[in-house]
């Protein structure tokens, strides 16, 4: 199972962190640290699997955001990049044209499109047309950009 | 402001998120944040109630918060109130802050599984889905408890939908991995397997990965699936008129459907119905050739989701191990990708090969690919690439290409990256010695390690190289020319001072005929290197001096006269000038037969496992080196002994004897520094007590007078014991408590004691989360003792090494058997007992208040009879018990006097044995 999902800029700025296994959250930074440090350092080159502790590291770049998961031994790597780049294509479809702006002012959306995607560090559903209908499902109360600016901005 | 904003767009807190991105530095940001924070919490403080909107919004403030790194203490009332709501957007944000929150008051626990419980039942699957999709995501044992039975219903009932079906699967998961004690599916277990027949894809591939955690668990029960799952992986791969619809990627047919089926048949071996076998049999040839085809995409997302498929067919050939046609072909595939331009290809070829290599049928396959091999050692970009292409010559090296191997790696450690320069020294040093057909190649071989990389070779290297040298006769006088010569060279790295200054200590006589080599050329020649070495290697080398007193009288007087100078005899090192001083009297004072036999040669060494080799395998962990020592064609091919067999000598045997020569003069208490340090200390004995945190000491304490409570306890594990001690045995019962959520995974106690012999019974290796253990020992007194044995466990939780030591409550006095006696005995024994060592008294500051109820009951506790109306004073109290131990019983007598105006005891003990008098008051008086 995968045991962590996390998306940061080449900054190291974190944009978006899963965890599916408890873990208490000074760990959690730590790993968050090393991760960007580890993967921030390395030429495009490189291979995208590391080992890590008794974990494999598989990280792929999409524009200026690094997605980075982390798989338990028996995982299949080639896979997890494919699950990463599903995600992506996920969050286009979503947000169409998806772009790291998208993630940091609609975060919540971006969790909810994972929930339908993996659940508990697994793939819950592939298909592409199925994991968008049921995240549109819950936008259907759209609202008109009017509605949108009448709202408080505070 | 937001790209774009889709649903129910949040416009306050679009505000807020780019007022954080423009603010300018961190404080600016604290400063916004903490302006924000007010701003809610007087929100959720006032009077008025907060619509909906409003409270989502909030809380999903106070979640992007939280997730920049800031605490955040407050809110979770108010998530818990959305979960109630009847829109779906509230519900959502309510639900992923708790998942991203968990807080364990259990309150509110009660009433965040209220609304999980209400939207189980709802009309609405995308509520069902949203309180399914939290159970997976916080998966606490409460959640676990509250709704392990409800989950499985939902899973196969007839009218779920689909979706929630996958969500059902996964979050049964979830909880089977935090709770496994918790779920059993029963009689559900058949309907659940049938899922692999489902209709829709995505029910099978959320199946799947449930069906393989419980076919981990119960593998016979889940037998069934292997056909299922075979039957259904055909009609994926094996291609035919199916449509596929979206469940192909890149026009790969179902990938992670095909890989999880794949994993699942890993639990087993091969089917033994033979339709089924040879159905899967299909199935991995049409894998295995459609690699061979041409791509049907030029995008990297094809090539990825069909190699994924083929690595895992190649796994689970590899695990069968069975069939050596298919193996041979996983290896040629395997092996094309060596050459591939994806580096990622190329790193996962090389690591799947290393478990080819260690498999009987294969082994000679992968061997054709060395060339390969080594040219990816040489061309490499990527160190994490060349690093497995080392591990991979490490896998496929034996008797035939040993030298070649060894020969590239050494070739490639002058350049290699620092990083894994010990790890290439210690796989060479181990290839060395396992596949020496002799041994002058395999001192030639350490000496360039030494050369080339002498900073990363670790002792147990060197170590390693002396021993080999002292046990073979036929090596000893080439080792000692080839160290000769070594060091010659104008600048050479201590470590090969060491070996130098060792063997040829040993062994220098063999080459003193020769006149290059004479006696006082090997003197001066080390002695050149003697000032620029630390303090260890110049102890060495003293060593060698002595030695070479006894080896080459002629030289002596020069060697005397090094010796006494200021520069050694008044060394300001204690261990360097005690040596110098010592030797050199040992040099005056005894006459040659004396020397000769003081500084005799080295006995050969009892053969064990290499050290190096443990070392090695510790730094790996297990299954990334193929362990080939294990695999039967090793066996017996005369692997020079040394590699092999178990270990015989006392742990404390000095091993290399660095220390053999000083021993014998007056005392050796000196500290000998590291060079004494025994070279398997590394793996067998117990981690420092640093470790086991102040607590586990305090606790021991508690344990001198009683026999049961928490013995440890920390954030993850508390261990209780419960013990009875007859005589002089005892038993003990250790309790470990896992008091996180996840598996405890190769957990392993073990005891180390000298004076007892603790005798452990085995313990299941899988402490589930929440989950008791309960571990017995048997305990035998062999003699008096103080060390009492110490416990270390180690286990992996959550994916790092958990190491954790402590004394097990094991004391003398535990093996008392209380006495019952008259007064008049009483003082009659005491007055027996009256030699000066025999008697033990100390006076020591009362550290609890003074009751005599209390002091009563820790004397009892303590294991002697209370004797009453011995003492004519009768605020003392007196004691007395036998000792039992296997090989005497020692008899003791106790006093004790308080002084409740002081505030001071005087505990006073005798005993026959004055080691025993010392151990009690010890241990006693450390209680009041």
């Amino acid at each position: 199972m995968m045991r962590f999902l996390l998306l940061f800029s080449r900054q190291g700025k974190l944009r978006l962190q899963k965890w599916f296994t408890p873990l208490p959250e000074r760990e959690r930074r730590k790993i968050v640290r090393d991760m960007t440090m580890m993967v921030l350092a390395r030429s495009p080159r490189c291979c995208s699997v590391i080992h890590w502790r008794d974990l494999k590291i598989v990280y792929k770049r999409y524009a200026s955001l690094y997605f980075c998961s982390a798989l338990e031994d028996p995982d299949n790597e080639l896979l997890a990049l494919e699950v990463m780049h599903r995600y992506v294509e996920l969050l286009d479809k979503y947000f169409g044209n998806v772009c790291e702006l998208d993630i940091i002012f609609n975060f919540e959306k971006a969790y909810f499109i994972l929930d339908e995607f993996l659940l508990g560090g697994e793939v819950q559903e592939t298909s592409k047309l199925l994991v968008v209908k049921s995240t549109e499902e819950s936008d259907l109360l759209q609202e008109t950009m009017e509605e949108y600016m009448r709202k408080p901005a505070f | 402001m937001p790209a774009v904003s889709k649903g129910d767009g949040m416009r306050g807190l679009a505000v807020f998120i780019s007022d954080i991105r423009n603010c300018k530095s961190k404080e600016a940001e604290v400063k916004r944040i903490n302006k924000e924070l007010a701003n809610i919490r007087s929100k959720f403080k006032g009077d008025k109630s907060l619509d909906g909107y409003s409270k989502r919004k909030y809380v999903c403030k106070l979640l992007f918060i939280f997730l920049l790194g800031h605490d955040i203490d407050f809110g979770h009332m108010e998530a818990v109130n959305l979960l109630s709501s009847n829109k779906y957007t509230e519900k959502q944000i309510g639900y992923l802050f708790i998942s991203v929150l968990v807080n364990s008051n259990s309150d509110l626990i009660r009433l965040i599984n209220n609304a999980i419980k209400n939207d189980l039942s709802s009309r609405y699957p995308v509520f069902m889905k949203l309180a399914l999709h939290c159970i997976a995501n916080v998966g606490s044992r409460e959640m676990a408890e509250a709704f392990v039975q409800e989950i499985p219903r939902i899973l196969v009932a007839g009218d779920t939908m689909d979706s929630v079906k996958q969500s059902a699967a996964l979050c049964l998961l979830r909880l089977h991995r935090t709770s496994p004690d918790l779920v059993t599916m029963g009689e559900l277990t058949s309907r659940v397997v049938h899922l692999l027949n489902d209709q829709h894809l995505g029910v099978v591939t959320a199946a799947t990965s449930l069906i393989i955690a419980m076919a981990q668990k119960n593998p016979e029960e889940l037998k069934v699936s292997i056909p299922l799952a075979v039957g259904r992986l055909g009609r994926i791969v094996i291609p035919a008129a199916s449509d596929l619809q979206d469940y192909a990627y890149y026009f790969v047919p179902a990938p992670w459907l095909s890989v999880k089926l794949l994993r699942l048949l890993q639990c087993y071996p091969p089917p033994e119905d033979d339709s089924v076998r040879s159905r899967l049999a299909e199935c991995l040839e049409s894998i295995l050739n459609k690699a061979q085809e041409p791509p049907k995409s030029k995008k990297v997302q094809h090539s990825n989701a069909k190699y994924a498929v083929l690595f895992e067919a190649i796994s689970l050939i590899i695990h069968y191990d069975s069939d050596p046609g298919l193996l041979v072909r996983a290896c040629n595939q395997l092996g094309q990708f060596l050459q591939h331009r994806e580096t990622n290809l190329r790193y996962l070829a090389l690591e799947s090969m290393c478990t080819l290599a260690s498999s009987e049928f294969s082994h000679e396959a992968v061997k054709t690919h060395i060339e390969t091999v080594i040219s990816a050692l040489k061309t490499e970009r990527d160190v994490s690439v060349r690093q497995r292409a080392v591990d991979l010559l490490y896998a496929m090296c034996d008797r035939s290409n040993a030298k070649q191997i060894v020969a590239e790696l050494l070739d490639y450690l002058e350049t290699a990256d620092y990083s894994i320069r010990e790890e290439i020294v210690l796989k060479v040093a181990v290839i060395a010695e396992k596949y020496a057909v002799d041994y002058a190649w395999y001192v030639d071989t350490i000496l360039n390690l030494i050369r080339i990389a002498g900073d990363h070779v670790s002792e147990e290297v060197w170590y390693r190289v002396i021993q080999i040298v002292i046990s073979r006769e036929e090596v000893q006088g080439y080792a000692a020319k080839t160290v000769f010569e070594a060091l010659q060279a104008p600048a050479c790295h201590e470590n090969l001072v060491k070996v130098g200054g060792y063997i040829l200590g040993e062994f220098g006589n063999l080459i003193a005929g020769d006149p290059r080599s004479s006696p006082l050329v090997q003197f001066n020649l080390l002695h050149s290197k003697f000032h620029l070495c630390s303090v260890p290697t110049r102890a060495l080398l003293l060593s060698t001096y002595i030695k070479f007193i006894n080896l080459f009288p002629e030289i002596k007087v020069t060697i005397q006269d090094v010796l006494r100078s200021s520069s050694q005899i008044r060394n300001s090192d204690v261990e360097l000038q005690q040596r110098a001083v010592e030797y050199l009297r040992l040099s005056c004072v005894a006459n040659t037969d004396v020397l000769a036999t003081v500084l005799e040669e080295m006995p050969p060494f009892l053969e064990r496992e290499s050290s190096i080799l443990s070392k090695l395998k510790k730094r790996k962990g297990p299954g990334l080196l193929p362990e080939q020592e294990d695999s039967p064609k090793d066996k017996n091919t005369g692997v020079n002994g040394t590699v092999e067999s178990a270990s015989l000598s006392p742990l404390s045997a000095d091993l290399l004897g660095l220390s053999s020569t000083s021993s014998q003069s007056s005392s050796s208490s000196a500290p000998r520094g590291s060079l004494l340090v025994d070279i398997f200390a590394d793996n067998q004995s117990p981690v420092p007590e640093a470790a086991a945190a102040p607590v586990a000491t305090e606790n021991f304490s508690k344990f001198v007078c009683k026999n049961s409570g928490v013995l440890f306890e920390n954030q993850m594990l508390q261990i209780g014991l419960k013990s009875e001690f007859r005589q002089n045995l005892g038993r003990l019962h250790v309790f470990y408590g896992n008091k996180t959520s996840m598996q405890f995974l190769d957990f392993s106690p073990s005891v180390v004691c000298h004076d007892v012999n603790v005798h452990a019974k085995s313990v299941d290796p899988v402490v589930n989360g929440g989950a008791q253990l309960q571990q017995m020992f048997n305990i035998e007194c062999i003699s008096d003792f103080q060390e009492a044995p110490s416990l270390n466990i180690q286990f992996r939780y959550g994916g790092t090494l958990q190491n954790i030591g402590f004394k097990l409550p094991v004391t003398l006095n535990k093996f008392f058997q209380p006495t019952e006696m008259s007064s008049q005995e009483f003082f009659q024994r005491w007055k027996q007992l009256s030699i000066p060592q025999q008697e033990v008294q100390k006076i020591f500051k009362a550290k609890n208040p003074m009751d005599m109820d209390v002091t009563k009951a820790k004397i009892a506790g303590f294991g002697v009879a209370l004797l009453d109306q011995v003492d004519p004073n009768p605020s003392n109290f007196v004691g007395a018990g036998i000792i039992h131990t296997k090989t005497t019983q020692v008899g003791c007598l106790m006093r004790l006097e308080p002084n409740t105006q002081a505030q001071m005891y005087r505990l006073t003990l005798r005993t026959s044995r004055d080691s025993v008098s010392q151990q009690l008051c010890e241990l006693l008086s450390d209680q009041f």
